[in-house]
Order: C-alpha cells, then structure tokens, then sequence
C-alpha cells in the first residue's frame, strides 16, 4: 500500500493509503480532521475544499497520493493557536452567513483564496462568480457575499477589524 | 465600573453561540462520530423502477474480505420487523380510509422505485462493503413501470401496490360543491388555468447518514441520526418497525446539516443499521452518497392542477373549484398524505374574502421516490395556485394585478377571520405587507425601468405575490381530528441551576435556525440570565423529555411558547421562595427580568438568591414547597399560525439565449413577533433562495421507465451564488393572537411566495408574446422556445 507524508496544518503526518483513497478520506478518516466535509459525489458543491500550499483545491476530487510532501490547511488550521479567529471566519459570524454550518468550513476556505487573489478588491458580481464551485442550501448566499466583503478589508489592512453589520 | 451589557433579549440580533464550533470545524455531524469496532453499511438499491424479486444470491457477496453480513427483505421478515410507518390517515369523499399498503423496511417481493432498497452489506470498511453490495446477485423480472400520475392512471396501467385500485392512495375533497358550482353558474367571469407545480429535490447540504449501536450487556439501543427530530424517530421505530421500547431506544440527533423537511421522515436506513448493529452486537454505520440522496431523500411538490376563479362584474372573487392530482411515490413517506389536503387545500383562502371554495385531491402512487413535505408543504402548491390565478384574471379582465389583489383582501379589522376551508386566521395586514413592498420595490417606477432595459435589448419584468400560509404546527386534537396519528405539541424544561444558570431541554431540533442563540434570548429577555449562561439542550431522546422536532415552521411558535409557559412556573415558585426570604405575601412580589421586588419597597432578591435557596433549602417553606428550582411544560397550540406577506421579483430576460436574471427581489414578511432579525432575515433569505431554485432552476426528472436522469448535481440545477439576486427582507408585524410569544414562525415563507411572484415577472416579461402562462422552471430553452416560437404582437 502507498505511503504519503504531508503536512497538515503544520502538523507532519505519515499514513498508508490506498491508491483510490481521496484526500477529504484521508483526512477524516486517518487524521480524525472531521471539519471538511462531503457534500457530494460529482465535485459541485465545496464543502471539501481545503487549501494545499495555499490554493483552495476540492479535496473529494484529489488522491491522497497526490498529496505526497503537500501542506495542507484545513478549517481547523485557520484560527490562531490562542483561539483568535480568522478574519474570515469572525465576519461569517457578524454577518450570519451560515446556518447549518455544513458548507462552512469549504465555503471559508474557498472565499480566503478568492480574496488573496483579488488583493485591489472584489465587486459583488465578482464575489458571487467565484462562489460557483460552492453550494449553500441554508442562506441564499446573500450574507456569505457581505461577510467577504467585510473579511477582504482586513485581509488586505484597508480595516483594521471587521465592520459591524448594519442593524 | 458599571459595564452596560448589550441588549440580547426580544428583538436584538444577537450574534450565534453555535457558529463558534461551525466555523472551527467542531460541529459534530452524524458521518463525523466513529465507534470503536464500528462496521460500515452500503445500502444495495434497485435499479429498476418496477420488478418483482425473483431471487437474492448473498453467497458471494457474503464470502468478500472484510464482510461480516449480508441481510435482504427475506432477513427481515423472518425477524418480525414492522413496516415503515404513515403518520396520517386520510380519508376518500365516500368516508373509507385511503389505501395504505405496506412498505417494508428492505424490499422483498418487488421493488417499486429506482433506489428502492433491497439489501445491505456490512462490512469493516465502506469500500469492502461497497464491494460485498455490488456482488449480490439479483434476479429481477423487470414489470412496465408508471413513472407519472398520468401514465399510473391510464387504464391498463401497471399496478403498483395490490389492494390500490388505478395507483390511486385516495381521493378527497373540502367544501360543498354545489354551492360552490352554483357561484360559478352566477359569474359573470370564470378564469380557468391549469398548473404543474414541479418535482423537487430538497438536497440539504449534509448527506443522510445514520450509526446504530447495541450494548449486549444492557439492552441499549443508540441510534445517532441526521433527524429534524429524534423523539418521533424514536417513537416510530421503536413501536412500529423494531419493537424496543422506548427505555431501551435511545436517539440522538446532533449536529444537522440542514433539513427543510427531507430529515423528518422515518426511513429505512435508520432500522436497517439499529437493527444490524441489534443483530451483530457492532455498531453500523451508513453515510449516503448524494447520488444515493438523489434517490432515497423524499422529494417535495409535484402537483398538477386545474384551478377555476368565479369572479363578478367588478372583479370580486366568488368561488374557487379546483382539482389537483398530487405524487405520492411508490410509498406513502411519513407525513406524505397531510401534505396536498390539509396542508395545501386549507390555504385556498389565501389573503382574500372567496367565500366559497370546493377542493379536491387525488393522490396518485408512481413508480418514483416518495414524496413528502419540502419547506412549505402544500402551502407553495397553494400559494403559487393563487397568485397566479390571480395575475391571469387580472389580464383576463384588463383590472390592475395589484388592485385586483387590494380589492379581494381580508379588511384589516375582520379578524378573527373564518375562512371557508376551516382555517380561522387570527391577526394579519395584508395591505400593510402589500403596500410596504410596493414602495421597497419601486412598483411605481417599473414601466421606465422597462423602457430603459428594451434598449439595450432586455425584456424586463416585474410581478408580486401576496401570499400566506398556515404553520405553527398544529393543535394535536384538531388534526387528530384530521388524520394524524401524533400529537403535535412541543416540551420544554427550563433547569436554573444552584447558582444562576439556566440549562434549557427542548424538545425542537435545531438543524440551522440557531435556537441555541434565539432560546437562550428568550430565557435572557424573561428572566434576565445573559444569554452565554444559557445553554440549549436539543436533540437527545436521553436528555430531553419528550418533542415532536422542528419543521412546519413550529420551534418558536409551539417549542417557544412551552419554553415561556416553563418560565411562567419558575417564576411562580421563585416568587414564593422569595415571599419566604424577604417575609411578605406572595401577592406582593413582582417579578422583572431576573430581579424579585417586593411591591413598593426597594427589598429585592435575585434570581440567583432563589436559586441557592431552592437547592440549599435551609431558609425556605419546606413545609408547602420542594426544593430545587426546574420546570417542565407541554405547549399544545390553540391554533395555526399564520405569516403572510408580499413578495415581488423583478427580472431581466436575455431573448438571445432565453436567460432569466433576477434583478431584484423584495420580501415584507409579517411573522408576527420578531425575537432575532438577523434570524429571520436569514430563515427569509434562504427560503427565497429555494424558491428562486423552483421557479427558474430545479426540475426533478424521471423517464418514462422511471429512470432518474437528474440523478446528482450534474443534472439538477442547484442554485448558486450568481444566480441569485441580493434580496430586500424587511418585516411588519400583527402579532399572533394566542401564543405567550405573538409569534408565527418565518422558517418557509422565503420559499412559499417567491415562486409566483417570480413567474408572474417572466410573465410580465414576455407580455408582448402572447404568454398566457408558463410551468416552473422557466428555464433558458423554455423561453427562448416561447420568444423564437411566439409571434410577436404589436403593442397597442
């Protein structure tokens, strides 16, 4: 059976898979890392996004054996080991863009790269094109899109902390 | 330093205690729990609409590595397992009850659905068990298959279930037609139109998955399960399928990615890994792929419709007749026959003064999925009915779209009002809702809107809904008058502890709506304990003493209002504890968000004093009253609720390509009482967001041999962040009547009056093509048909 060593949030793990097993198995089942989750069969809705060496990558649609000396960050890599929030993740609570939580943590991962790639901003058009590989059932999108919003301006220190969202 | 606290009771849009562990990746979803000595089920579905079994081979299967059994439908009889249950009668027009054939947990003499379950191989990993299922020989003599209503009643069809005469469940009515055909002879003009209200596939975003557990050394049953509620899972299972009883069944229900309906029902793979893990003395564990989803998840809607408006010289309603065939599937799902009845034919009123309205329903069994309640539940059927009627008539008879509604409304001041399709509505403005949409909306500015959006080549139309619906659901004894075979009250438990906090049991499930921030603001405004010394307690049949679950709209308005009834006993008996430690009369004492005064005096205790009193009962009338400090309650509601509101979409459509943009959308809800409005904003957003789904994308599609071909998320169009437009929700409230909260519960209504103000704009859109009206989803190729197809008209 292959073998795969791969950094996970920081953390190097070695683990003997087979050459079918997907990297969203890899990581719930072998590493216990139940956060990314599997919505689907046929790679539409991202909720196993994770990053791998920092680009957001469907981790149903990857073989573990890809993932040979990657480094992966999950949903439970993003906070700040004394427990700060990402600034992502503190504007989807603000702006209450998630309500059953089961797209969250591919939905959080895929909108961090879209706003690392698109450092000068994003329009709200622009925002929701680069949500298409994300499928939400609960919110209609609508805070998912503000709470972006919110999250690039301090990713990209124009704010120095998420604005609050309007009453 | 005194820190003034933000305010977190009624009405502040306190931020979510439970999107903490969402956000972190600690939600703890049913695939997420991992047992030690777990095995793993794939469930073996057939392929076939319609066969009979001739024979199960498990040998090979059996013999695969890692397998540790093998079980079929034959297994199951042997042991005696029940049938899955129905959990409402209906009754046909001649008074006999409606044909309920069995259906068993495992199919073992015929399969009667693509996806239909037939056996299940338990293995070590779910790869080997896969492996083991797709080894089981099968011997199927494939039978014609009824994929429609239409094909399952034409003569000589396929019978799908004996003892069901022509496919047919039942077939029932309301209201007396021969008053109703006689204000139709009267009219000066009747609107016929007919209606498809399109299958759906609710696709919560977190597969079903189920874990069955047995301890051999107690007796214990666990099963841990995707349940928008686990005591009625309990319940049915327990008593109905598995014969345990409830002290020996425990059900858990956590983390829930979602439901909309489609996780009330009690389904087959829920017995099937109780039951193995029973047999096998190992838990089971099932996770479904959403392609198995696609074909296991009860759908939702699925009418056909033929509707008649009786209207006078002026416009005003007369009567309404209609007829509607409903899908039930090949089995009846657990709610499946209140849907298209009392769910959907009791709304015909809607907001207007019709005074006499005759219904009928045929409910039709097909060789596809159960059908069954999908947020809304007979109220979107009932609702996209009228308000398209509504738009028609209007056309028909050159009245304005708007004025026609305005003039037909219930008055403000006839409430409580009596509809003739036994609802009695108790509060509601449909004018108000009508009127503040229209300005959100800029109703008035539309025709330049149109007028700019022709040059640069776009059709652009703008069309409302005004709608309402019934939920709150339901006062046990009137539907158990009805049908049901449960009551449907909700529980709560209000635990303050020794020294002030208060834990919570409710017997709602929270799948989503953030009841652990929402209740615990109701436990803050009423007894002045901050929200983070709240915690709700949901979803465990060990914890929480009873509940009939979350869905109809129901946690605030039943599960809320046992929750306040629950404070109402604290409240009483911490005011004789505290008559007790400040030596007054009981009648003296007054109570106000967490502080016991006595009346006129500045002598207080708080919350927290009584508390420590209850539990450390040294100072305290032993004589007449126990110790400790915890209450229960069961809340049976007097009535429905019902929200209702305005809703209007504007769209663009490209005539090259067909395509409909939403441009805007505009939402008045009256939900009664608003306790969180980022919540309910939410709730609304969402609910539009599948409604949008409805009327421009989803279709759920079968073939003529009954064969899924929107069998994943390839083929069935999801809604996505680009198709769908910012939306404008705002609220107006007339509160409920007759529950503590003035609640009416606003988890649906994004999704029952979106989808005909929706069509009623693409209507509107292609006004110039002669478009009387159009079925859901109204997709690019339909409308480019419709606009390459149509002769244009010349405008007047």
């Amino acid at each position: 059976m292959p073998q795969v060593t791969l950094t996970v949030n920081g953390q190097s793990h070695t683990a003997e898979v087979e050459g079918r097993t997907l990297l969203v198995e890899l990581l719930r089942e072998k590493l216990r890392l139940t956060g990314t989750h599997v919505g689907c069969d046929t790679s539409q809705c991202g909720a196993c996004v994770v990053h791998i060496d920092g680009e957001s990558v469907k981790s149903c649609t990857t073989l573990a054996v890809m993932c040979d000396g990657a480094s992966v960050t999950t949903i439970e890599g993003l906070a700040r080991p004394d427990g700060t929030l990402h600034p992502m993740q503190e504007a989807f609570r603000e702006y209450h863009a998630l309500q059953c939580g089961f797209c969250t943590p591919g939905m959080v991962l895929s909108a961090i790269d879209l706003v690392q790639k698109n450092p000068r901003g994003l329009t709200e058009q622009q925002i929701r094109e680069g949500l298409e590989g994300n499928l939400c059932r609960c919110t209609g999108y609508h805070n998912i899109v503000k709470a972006i919003a919110a999250a690039a301006e301090v990713m990209h220190g124009r704010r120095s902390e998420i604005a609050r969202a309007a009453e | 330093m005194n820190v003034v606290a933000p305010f977190e009771g009624i009405g502040a849009s306190v931020r979510r205690k439970e999107d903490f562990r969402f956000l972190q990746g600690r939600g703890a979803y049913t695939d997420d729990f991992n047992r030690q000595g777990q095995l793993h089920a794939w469930i073996l579905r057939s392929p076939h609409a319609h066969a009979r079994i001739r024979g199960v081979d498990t040998a090979k299967a059996a013999a695969m590595p890692g397998v540790v059994a093998v079980f079929t439908g034959a297994d199951m009889a042997r042991d005696n397992l029940g049938g899955l249950p129905c959990g409402w009668q209906i009754h046909n027009k001649d008074g006999s009850p409606m044909a309920e054939p069995p259906h068993p947990v495992l199919a073992h003499e015929k399969v009667r659905h693509v996806g239909d379950p037939v056996a299940v191989a338990i293995a070590a990993t779910r790869e080997q068990a896969r492996d083991a299922a797709e080894a089981i020989a099968m011997d199927y003599e494939v039978l014609q298959a009824a994929a429609t209503m239409k094909a399952a009643q034409a003569p000589g069809a396929p019978i799908i279930h004996d003892g069901a005469a022509n496919n047919l469940c039942y077939d029932w009515h309301i209201g007396d037609k021969a008053v109703v055909d006689a204000a139709f002879a009267s009219a000066a003009r009747v609107v016929t139109l007919d209606l498809v209200n399109n299958r759906l596939i609710p696709n919560a975003m977190e597969p079903r998955a189920a874990l069955g557990e047995f301890d051999r050394t107690t007796g214990d049953y666990t099963l841990t399960t995707t349940s928008q509620n686990p005591h009625v899972i309990r319940l049915l299972m327990g008593a109905n399928v598995l014969h345990i009883p409830e002290s020996k069944l425990r059900v858990v229900a956590p983390d829930v990615g979602g439901g909309f309906g489609s996780k009330i029902y009690h389904y087959a793979e829920e017995a099937i890994v109780t039951w193995s893990a029973g047999k096998l003395a190992r838990p089971v564990k099932w996770t479904a792929d959403r392609s198995e989803s696609f074909m296991s998840d009860a759908h939702g809607r699925d009418h056909v419709s033929r509707a008649e408006l009786a209207l006078d010289a002026n416009g005003r309603i007369l009567g309404l007749r209609v007829s509607t065939q409903a899908n039930m599937g090949a089995y009846l799902s657990t709610f499946a026959p209140c849907v298209p009845t009392y769910l959907y034919a009791t709304l015909l009123a809607g907001t207007y003064t019709t005074p006499v309205i005759y219904c009928e329903v045929k409910a039709v069994f097909t060789n596809t999925v159960p059908v069954d309640a999908y947020r809304g539940a007979g109220r979107p059927e009932a609702s996209f009915l009228l308000e398209r009627l509504m738009d028609v008539a209007a056309a028909e008879t050159g009245i304005d779209r708007v004025e026609l509604r305005r003039s037909n409304f219930i008055p403000t001041d006839a409430f409580p009002y009596q509809t003739p399709v036994a609802l009695q509505y108790d509060s509601g403005n449909y004018h108000a809702t009508l009127d503040q949409a229209l300005a959100a909306a800029d109703w008035a500015g539309f025709e330049a809107r149109r007028a700019e959006a022709a040059k640069r080549g776009r059709l652009r139309g703008i069309g409302c809904s005004t709608y309402l619906e019934a939920c709150g659901i339901a006062p046990s004894a009137v539907v158990g008058s009805l049908g049901a075979r449960a009551g449907l009250y909700e529980v709560g438990t209000i635990r303050v502890h020794p020294t002030g906090s208060v834990t919570v049991l409710t017997g709602a499930h929270s799948h989503g709506q953030g009841h652990e921030t929402t209740f615990a603001q109701l436990v803050a405004d009423k007894l002045g304990v901050p929200v983070a010394q709240v915690d709700i307690v949901h979803g465990d049949t060990a914890k929480v003493p009873f509940g009939m679950g979350t869905y109809g709209s129901r946690s605030l308005a039943v599960g809320g209002s046992a929750m306040m009834k629950a404070m109402d006993k604290i409240i009483a008996k911490g005011k004789r504890i505290a008559a007790h430690l400040m030596e007054a009369s009981v009648d003296d004492i007054e109570f106000d968000r967490g502080t016991f005064r006595v009346a006129g005096t500045d002598r207080t205790k708080a919350l927290v004093d009584i508390s420590v009193a209850a539990y450390v009962p040294h100072n305290y009338p032993i004589e007449e009253l126990e110790p400790g400090l915890e209450e229960t309650a069961f809340y049976d509601p007097k009535n429905f609720t019902y929200p209702g509101g305005c809703h209007i979409a504007e769209v663009e459509i490209d005539p090259e390509t067909g395509k409909v943009s939403m441009v805007n959308f505009t939402a008045v809800d009256d939900v009664g009482r608003v306790i969180n409005p980022m919540i309910v904003e939410g709730q609304v957003q969402g609910g539009i967001a599948q409604g949008i789904g409805q009327a421009l994308l989803e279709a759920c599609v079968y073939d003529a041999d009954g064969q899924l071909l929107t069998g994943s998320m390839l083929d069935y169009t999801m809604p996505r962040a680009d198709d769908l437009p910012p939306v404008s929700v705002a609220t107006h409230t007339t509160l409920c009547t007759h529950n503590p909260l003035g609640v009416k519960g606003c988890g649906e209504v994004g999704a029952i009056g979106s989808p005909p103000a929706v069509i009623n704009a693409v209507v509107d859109a292609l006004r110039d093509y002669g478009v009387r009206t159009l079925d859901m989803p109204a997709t690019p190729s339909k409308i480019w048909t419709i606009i390459n197809g149509g002769r244009r008209m010349a405008a007047e």
